[in-house]
């Protein structure tokens, strides 16, 4: 499908769709810059901040999508748009614990490793599905990013199952990270409320199904691993596919966009 | 075996001999290979400087790492920072080598770090308050230290050599981004330019001194010449430092940007820049901890590495099983 046999509402999911990609990628890349030189040891610090470097370019690729549909320019897209103009999964916006990344940053790599690895299943699974989308330019991103993502799961799965089956210590932490990501990823596993349009345009698939994939992984994962059933994922702290979103979105949408909003007219 | 058997029976003498000639012919010397205490000594001080020296170098350009103006500028220093952080890897590495014969480690480079007896570049010690840092740390900073490391690409220690040859490489990338920084600064806006002459400003005494003092008379210590004479280094500090005014110096008046020294000049009998000398006490000061932001940055690497504490242990039980 390509923008001129879409209808109105089609190309409005279809935009909306590209937004929640996009946002999601964008804000954990944040997240996981924010860990630059503080991760547990040099060589994380080198394969994370590669990472996080990779999930920005998706993030330039899905704007650029977005631009190409007439949304704007993508450098604006990223820096001037407004909270509520965000589509992302609330979960993926938390800070990574107290502090900021310059000062006095406590952060809670369990709760890293726990949502960079429910998110990274649930972005393969996503990618997955995007790569048969009938919209081309989508189709065609998404089999790009998907040969990067493959390797980023691994990572992720790795220090997921290394932490959660050592010391009790680690076991602890991990299972209350468990447990706070939990209450809010039902957010990162809705489309929102126009999906239903999306999947009418075969943008993607239904969002049961791929919830029901992600949840069929991690069951197995819980499993081989000892950790017990957690029930419905939730969306405690708001749907952000809605636009609804914390306080810590919009202090790092401030951040992000300090230097380019003192003039967005020049060249930088 | 035989050779082997013999060399282990010359004095330490006949040994010291035999490793300047190896030296001297221009053989690279490996990690297993017998080495003089005080070579090892000097290597280990030097490489394990220049890894830490990567490795805090990363915080001050993660401060601009999120608020990097464009989406092109975010990937590039992302993907900037996350070299410089390989480069620590790598040559923390080299160093580890060298260090294991004296039944040491990674964490006691990590430990001397924070205690302040292990070293790292003055630069890093400053303050990078406005994006025309990010651009004047990758340019001039990146600049002056691919001059350095450039000399070292032959060190008469292979494994050194070899992590040069690649880091160099990427240190040219990191410089190219720089400019690109400060290009588009210094055709932007009045307020853009200014933001440049801000920041080379604070960069400049910097920058003097990150090639170290021009001899042994200013800090006491000769390091540098025993690092010729074992061809670990080839040139002095100054040559370093008018090397690098010839490549920038050019560069910096073509952007229509003005050096903070008014008395810096090419003197063409002398063949050399003649330009004010900074304070080395100052720089004695910084390098041992008490620069503007020092601590604020060791804290940053204490803090994580505390916070950590359990992540180190739940993998170390992994090991053990």
């Amino acid at each position: 499908m390509n923008t001129k046999t879409m209808n109105e509402q089609e190309q409005s999911a279809l935009i909306e769709l590209i937004y929640q990609l996009g946002d999601d990628d964008f804000i954990l890349a944040y997240r996981g810059s924010e860990w630059l030189g503080l991760a547990p040891h040099i060589e994380e610090d080198v394969a994370f901040s590669s990472i996080s470097q990779d999930m920005m370019g998706h993030a330039a690729m899905y704007y650029h999508l977005l631009e190409e549909l007439g949304e704007g320019e993508a450098d604006g897209l990223a820096h001037l748009r407004k909270p509520e103009a965000f589509r992302n999964a609330i979960l993926l916006e938390k800070v990574n614990g107290s502090g900021t990344y310059l000062k006095k940053p406590d952060y809670d790599w369990a709760f890293t490793v726990v949502r960079n690895y429910f998110y990274a299943v649930y972005k393969q699974i996503r990618l997955e599905s995007l790569r048969l989308s009938s919209y081309e330019p989508l189709a065609d991103a998404a089999r790009k990013i998907i040969t990067e993502q493959y390797y980023h799961l691994m990572h992720w799965e790795l220090w997921f199952k290394q932490l959660v089956t050592s010391t009790e210590e680690a076991k602890k932490r991990m299972l209350s990270a468990v447990g706070k990501a939990w209450k809010d990823f039902g957010g990162v596993l809705t489309l929102g409320p126009s999906y239903s349009e999306m999947v009418k345009g075969g943008f993607i698939e239904d969002e049961n199904l791929l919830k029901k994939r992600w949840l069929n992984r991690i069951e197995k994962m819980f499993v081989e691993t000892g950790v017990p059933p957690q029930g419905e994922p939730l969306i405690e702290s708001g749907n952000g596919r809605k636009g609804e979103h914390t306080q810590d979105l919009a202090d790092a949408l401030t951040t992000l966009s300090e230097v380019y909003a003192t003039n967005p007219a020049s060249g930088w | 075996m035989q050779a082997g058997l013999r060399f282990e029976q010359l004095t330490n003498d006949e040994k010291h001999q035999h490793f300047m000639q190896r030296i001297n012919r221009g053989e690279k010397i490996e990690a297993d290979d017998w080495m003089p205490d005080d070579y090892r000594i000097s290597l280990i001080r030097l490489i394990s400087m220049h890894g830490i020296s990567e490795i805090m170098g990363a915080l001050p350009e993660k401060e601009w790492v999120p608020k990097a103006p464009s989406l092109h500028r975010k990937l590039a220093i992302m993907a900037k920072v996350q070299d410089e952080m390989g480069h620590g890897q790598l040559l923390l590495r080299v160093a580890e080598d060298l260090m294991a014969p004296l039944g040491k480690s990674r964490e006691d480079i990590m430990q001397d770090l924070f205690s302040g007896k292990l070293k790292f570049h003055n630069v890093f010690h400053m303050e990078a308050p406005t994006w025309g840092d990010a651009g004047m740390i990758a340019w001039l900073v990146d600049g002056a230290a691919i001059i350095s490391q450039s000399m070292m690409l032959d060190s008469s220690y292979g494994p050194y050599a070899r992590a040069l040859k690649r880091i160099c490489a990427e240190e040219v990338f990191h410089a190219q981004h720089g400019e690109s920084i400060i290009l588009a600064l210094a055709e932007g806006t009045p307020e853009q330019r200014e933001l440049l002459q801000d920041s080379l400003n604070r960069w400049w005494t910097s920058l003097i001194m990150f090639f170290g003092p021009k001899s042994a008379k200013e800090t006491g210590n000769s390091n540098a010449d025993r690092n010729i004479m074992y061809k670990i280094r080839t040139k002095t500090n100054e040559e370093l430092r008018q090397e690098f005014f010839t490549k920038y110096i050019p560069r910096i008046w073509a952007l229509g940007l003005t050096i903070p020294d008014e008395t810096i000049h090419f003197d063409g009998e002398a063949q050399m820049w003649i330009y004010k000398d900074v304070d080395w006490r100052e720089f004695k000061q910084i390098v041992s901890g008490n620069g503007p932001r020092s601590q604020e940055r060791l804290d940053l690497r204490r803090r994580s590495y505390d916070n950590n504490g359990w992540v180190r242990e739940a993998l170390a039980a992994q090991k053990a099983i």
